[in-house]
């Protein structure tokens, strides 16, 4: 313990050194403009900054690398609560309730939350991070197919009761993602499937951004001309406005989700470090968990501050934990990640088991690097959220077009194929009229980032025990995460029966009681 | 005009990041890049491939070799086969290059409906040679040698798991190779990437693999995995104490070539620019470092000795292939 302390001690007076301050800072502002537009948020915009960093040296380039992935994620959060796109993955679950606050002129109360809980997701991971980097990378390690799908089942599970009352419609939206996702090359086999007598753009699947933004970009904006023509054209895209007694007031509420935050930082975390999963399943269980665990659980999906936090939260503290395979493994997480570990090569810091133990000083400048980024990342962001505020006061006729183009730019840029965005258009129209059909849409999106995740690793799985699912429950960590998935699947059908038990033994008036207590009377 | 200004602003920082790089100086005569090259991987992340990648963008940009950006996007699906599909929907396009593997040979072997024929792909330079061990975890403490491995993978039967990189990838055939060399009956699983497969053996999720030594390494030098031996002609200087298969009686080497591959029909300027650039790239010194921390065999190649040594490869494997019956 006290030799940690040392090291990050020697780790905060290299990242205190002014040029390195300096880069850090820079970093994570262009990672928040970068993170807050989709499409920049890819590989390019990182890559065009590459070479900027050869001017510096190393340890401070990889700082300001790594500075630019951590504001990138803070910046995720605000195109998802302003214009409902996410930017990217990690930011899909922070649409569900920050564009619903946005929309009801609440959108500098979603944008603080964001920002805080980002803060404390981020800040709780990293001190996570010095003190059981270790032990915790001996748990990726260890972490194979079977324990990768259980814990894709718990994500699903913690899904089950997000799309609402319908569970016939949750499901069938779940099924269309898997659908998709089932497109493209079989890892397996390496067959193509689903590819419509051979499509050239659908061998590499369906990304998941091409769903997400057609949905809730595109299909939002259509709903929004709907609105904005039956308003007579005088709608503004989301009623806002700041001041300071409202941003005292945001915080203050933001206390009170403290709980939510905290749950949301480990979960991320522990999830994050986990070389499969990464951000997006992290956010996206917080979400899950975060409503389940709610006490007002039928707000969320309407504007609960919680549903923001809970993500936001999340994918701050995962962003660190993917941190530890990159830096133990060598196995990059996203795109993003994928460059800093090739800037890291090109020093001579060569990702692996030993970098901890061979470049001590670089490591732990890094480390000490996150908390000042975590720290001006918060203020950076709180101070441009009037500048956002201002952007969503334009009239929707001038913020419609742009919207639009970052759309196509978001759906064009991980794949880089034309044939996504006419994918992506389709899956815009598809999407709005689900929703005129009031059919849940967060499952289909959820199904079609898990899917990918799942399949591979269940066929694995199958593959190593020669079809035997007992491999599921027998193994130490597998089993635990399996069971628990299964009992939060089965949940939601256990309180039907018992409310149903309930209702044929008394009136419907008192419905409204727990379960525990009708078993107690 | 007020619109213009605010699109602008939108999109502002998009453009002063451009401008930056685009101001950079490399005015030779002749075919330079307009926008920024793709650079594809035909593998997953954390692999050799990839890794060779990374690497090589941040050559490219730290030597200043190129007005634009090398942006790396991996396309693993289906062993290479999607990126081979897109490769060659880029015909004519003078952005795309990618960087290859064996895949480039045996995926279109077996999948004869993808339609690809690897003679239309434009050669630009091969950049080397990559190679394979035999890897297991250094806890089995009862495996020090190939008879060693022998004996336990054949008490184990078909429950000893042995990880690779996709169907009948390059892992997949020395496997294959392995059983029917020493009468074994390991089961195959695939998994995204040979840092997944390292990462596989190093957490005892996989018995063993036949990883290349750049992404064995790590876990080597830290001593998690160890190799047994390996299918070179001569000795790996790393592994001075793992002897190769043909010492042990085993008349097998077998290579991965590391090379990059343009889209087909493109234009021979831009030819001889990529040819150049990957030369630069070649002969720097950060290269040839990694070449020699990781194994890497085989000279630069390129023009019509390349595509005659894939034409030449293309016959091997399609022999290896058939005799292990994936294809007829």
């Amino acid at each position: 313990m006290g030799e940690i302390i040392n090291l990050l001690l020697d780790g905060f007076t290299i990242a205190f050194q002014p040029l390195n301050l300096g880069l850090i800072l820079i970093g994570c502002t262009i990672g928040l403009f970068i993170g807050a537009m989709p499409g920049l948020g890819s590989v390019n915009g990182v890559a065009i900054l590459l070479p900027l960093t050869f001017l510096v040296p190393p340890t401070g380039a990889i700082m300001f690398l790594a500075a630019i992935y951590y504001g990138a994620m803070y910046g995720g959060a605000i195109s998802s609560i302003m214009l409902g796109i996410p930017g990217a993955s990690t930011a899909v679950a922070t649409t569900f309730d920050g564009r619903p606050l946005a929309k009801q002129g609440m959108a500098d109360k979603a944008l603080t939350a964001a920002a805080v809980a980002s803060f404390v997701g981020g800040t709780i991971s990293v001190v996570l991070f010095t003190f059981f980097a270790p032990p915790l990378a001996h748990v990726a390690l260890v972490f194979g197919a079977p324990e990768e799908f259980s814990l894709m089942m718990l994500a699903f599970a913690t899904f089950v009761g997000l799309g609402g009352d319908d569970i016939w419609k949750t499901l069938f939206s779940i099924a269309i993602g898997l659908v998709l996702a089932a497109v493209g090359l079989d890892i397996v086999s390496g067959e193509p499937r689903l590819v419509f007598g051979g499509i050239t753009g659908f061998m590499h699947g369906i990304n998941f951004l091409v769903l997400a933004i057609g949905i809730y970009g595109i299909g939002e904006m259509l709903w929004t001309i709907e609105e904005h023509t039956k308003a007579g054209g005088k709608s503004m895209l989301s009623e806002a406005t700041i001041t300071w007694q409202r941003t005292v007031a945001n915080l203050k509420e933001l206390l009170g989700t403290w709980k939510t935050a905290l749950m949301g930082s480990f979960l991320g975390y522990f999830v994050g470090i986990l070389p499969a999963a990464g951000a997006t399943p992290g956010s996206l269980m917080a979400y899950g968990i975060g409503k389940q665990i709610s006490a007002k659980p039928d707000d969320f999906g309407k504007g609960a501050v919680d549903g923001v936090v809970a993500p936001e939260a999340a994918n701050n503290a995962a962003s660190t934990g993917s941190m530890l395979p990159m830096l133990t493994l060598g196995i990059p997480g996203s795109p993003t990640t994928a460059i800093l570990l090739g800037g890291m090569v090109i020093w001579g810091l060569e990702p692996g088991p030993r970098l901890f133990t061979d470049h001590k000083e670089f490591v732990w400048g890094l480390i000490a690097s996150l908390y000042a980024a975590n720290f001006f990342a918060v203020i950076l962001n709180i101070l441009f959220i009037p500048a956002f505020i201002w952007v969503l006061k334009l009239p929707f006729t001038i913020l419609a077009p742009i919207i639009f183009i970052l759309c196509l730019i978001g759906g064009y840029a991980p794949t880089q194929d034309l044939h996504d965005v006419w994918l992506m258009l389709l899956f815009g129209i598809v999407g709005y009229l689900m929703r005129k059909l009031d059919y849940p849409l967060a499952p289909a999106v959820l199904a079609i980032v898990l899917g990918p995740l799942a399949e591979p690793a269940l066929r694995q799985s199958l593959l190593i025990s020669s079809g035997d699912m007992s491999i599921f429950f027998t193994r130490p960590y597998s089993g635990p995460i399996m069971i628990a998935a299964l009992i939060l699947l089965f949940l939601p059908v256990l309180q039907i029966l018992i409310r149903r038990i309930r209702g044929s033994r008394q009136s419907p008036a008192s419905s409204d009681d727990t379960p525990g207590s009708e078993w107690q009377g | 005009m007020i619109i213009t200004r605010r699109s602008t602003l939108a999109l502002g920082l998009a453009a002063g990041l451009g401008l930056t790089m685009g101001l950079a100086n490399n005015a030779t005569a002749g075919w330079e890049p307009k926008k920024p090259v793709q650079f594809v991987v035909m593998a997953g992340k954390g692999g050799g491939a990839d890794k060779a990648v990374r690497l090589m963008q941040a050559i490219i940009a730290k030597d200043k070799l190129s007005n634009v950006p090398f942006t790396p996007i991996n396309k693993p699906g289906g062993t290479g086969a999607e990126a081979l599909i897109h490769l060659k929907g880029k015909k004519g396009d003078n952005h795309t290059i990618m960087f290859t593997l064996n895949s480039f040979y045996t995926t279109p072997l077996r999948q004869p409906a993808l339609g690809v024929n690897i003679e239309e792909f434009t050669p630009i330079m091969r950049m080397a040679e990559d190679t394979f061990c035999l890897w297991v975890h250094s806890d089995r403490k009862d495996i020090n040698s190939v008879d060693d491995f022998v004996k336990a993978a054949k008490a184990k039967g078909k429950g000893w798991i042995m990880a690779g990189t996709g169907k009948a990838s390059e892992d997949n055939l020395l496997t294959d190779f392995l059983n029917s060399a020493y009468g074994l009956e390991m089961k195959y699983v695939p998994y995204k990437g040979g840092g997944k497969v390292a990462k596989e053996l190093a957490g005892k999720n996989a018995d063993s693999t036949v990883n290349n030594p750049s992404e064995q390494l790590g876990f080597y030098e830290a001593g998690t995995t160890k190799p047994l031996a390996c299918f070179t002609p001569e000795r790996i200087a790393l592994f001075k104490d793992s002897p190769t298969f043909k010492e042990l009686g085993q008349d097998f080497v077998y290579f991965m070539q590391r090379t990059v591959v343009g889209a087909p029909g493109m234009d021979p300027e831009a030819v001889k620019y990529y040819q150049d650039l990957f030369n630069k790239v070649f002969t720097s010194e950060a290269w040839q470092t990694y070449r020699k921390k990781k194994a890497l065999q085989g000279d630069a190649l390129s023009g019509d000795a390349l595509m005659a040594y894939w034409k030449n490869e293309r016959d091997v494997h399609k022999a290896m292939l058939m005799k292990m019956g994936a294809i007829k």
